[in-house]
């Protein structure tokens, strides 16, 4: 793994430089991975860059482990894809069901699964920045991630984040 | 509803979206207009009910013209002359 990641000038008056797009990705959840890797694809075929920092349960989703089996549960989630009382949420498989129909929601809209828009959002030159102190606290090493992200503290990321014209925390 | 119909000439790429939901139309869009010339028309077909509002901005932001606009029922036409910017 390589790190690209160099200081950006704090302002640009050029008129052909991209709009930038500094997306935080928080959480870990197979519904919550969608909007940052939405917004990124779609800010990417507007002609703009993008960055997404990865960061806390968001890392998730550039762990090579557990990219692919993203969960959501029903469990103290009212407006989730399985809408059951808690208790009936707390019961074994019941996170497992509500992981299932959500898949089948996004395979029956003809959505991409969450490896595939990393796969699209990779091929059009999105940065995933990791977040380094996260990979510390939850002891992620460098090859538990997915090829190509850029490695990178919160100073890395905010003078990326400093020169964007649209900047989201999800 | 057609606006700006116009004499453009014919589209060199059509690209139908029916069943695609945001971001796909626009995602495959750009990808359709990867591959045409600056000046060239992509015809882009979207179900998604999104798209009315959607396409005009990504012609916006992307630098394309929109020269044609249909609204037909369910289905949206959409000319997007390709600009020379992207």
């Amino acid at each position: 793994m390589t790190v690209s990641i160099q200081p950006h000038p704090t302002e640009s008056t050029d008129a052909n430089t991209p709009k930038r797009l500094a997306l935080v990705a928080s959480k870990g959840t197979l519904d919550q991975a969608y909007p940052p890797l939405i917004l990124a694809t779609t800010a990417v075929s507007l002609g703009w860059e993008v960055g997404i920092y990865f960061t806390f349960y968001g890392l998730d989703i550039l762990h090579k482990d557990r990219f692919e089996k993203l969960k959501v549960a029903s469990l103290a989630n009212p407006a989730g894809p399985l809408q059951v009382p808690n208790i009936v949420g707390a019961i074994p498989g019941a996170t497992a069901l509500a992981t299932k129909t959500m898949k089948r929601w996004m395979a029956n809209s003809a959505m991409p699964t969450v490896p595939e828009f990393i796969d699209m959002a990779r091929d059009l030159n999105v940065t995933f920045f990791a977040c380094a102190t996260t990979m510390g606290i939850m002891n992620v090493t460098e090859t538990d991630l997915i090829d190509g992200c850029d490695i990178a503290g919160a100073a890395a990321f905010l003078d990326y984040a400093a020169t964007a014209d649209v900047q989201l925390f999800i | 509803m057609t606006t700006n119909p116009t004499s453009e000439p014919a589209p060199a790429v059509t690209l139908d979206t029916s069943g695609l939901l945001c971001p796909l139309p626009v995602y495959k869009a750009a990808l359709a207009l990867k591959g045409i010339e600056p000046g060239q028309i992509l015809e882009l077909i979207c179900t998604d009910p999104g798209s009315l509002a959607d396409i005009p901005a990504m012609a916006h932001q992307r630098g394309d013209r929109l020269v044609r606009t249909e609204d037909r029922d369910t289905t949206q036409v959409f000319w997007i002359e390709k600009g020379t910017t992207t």
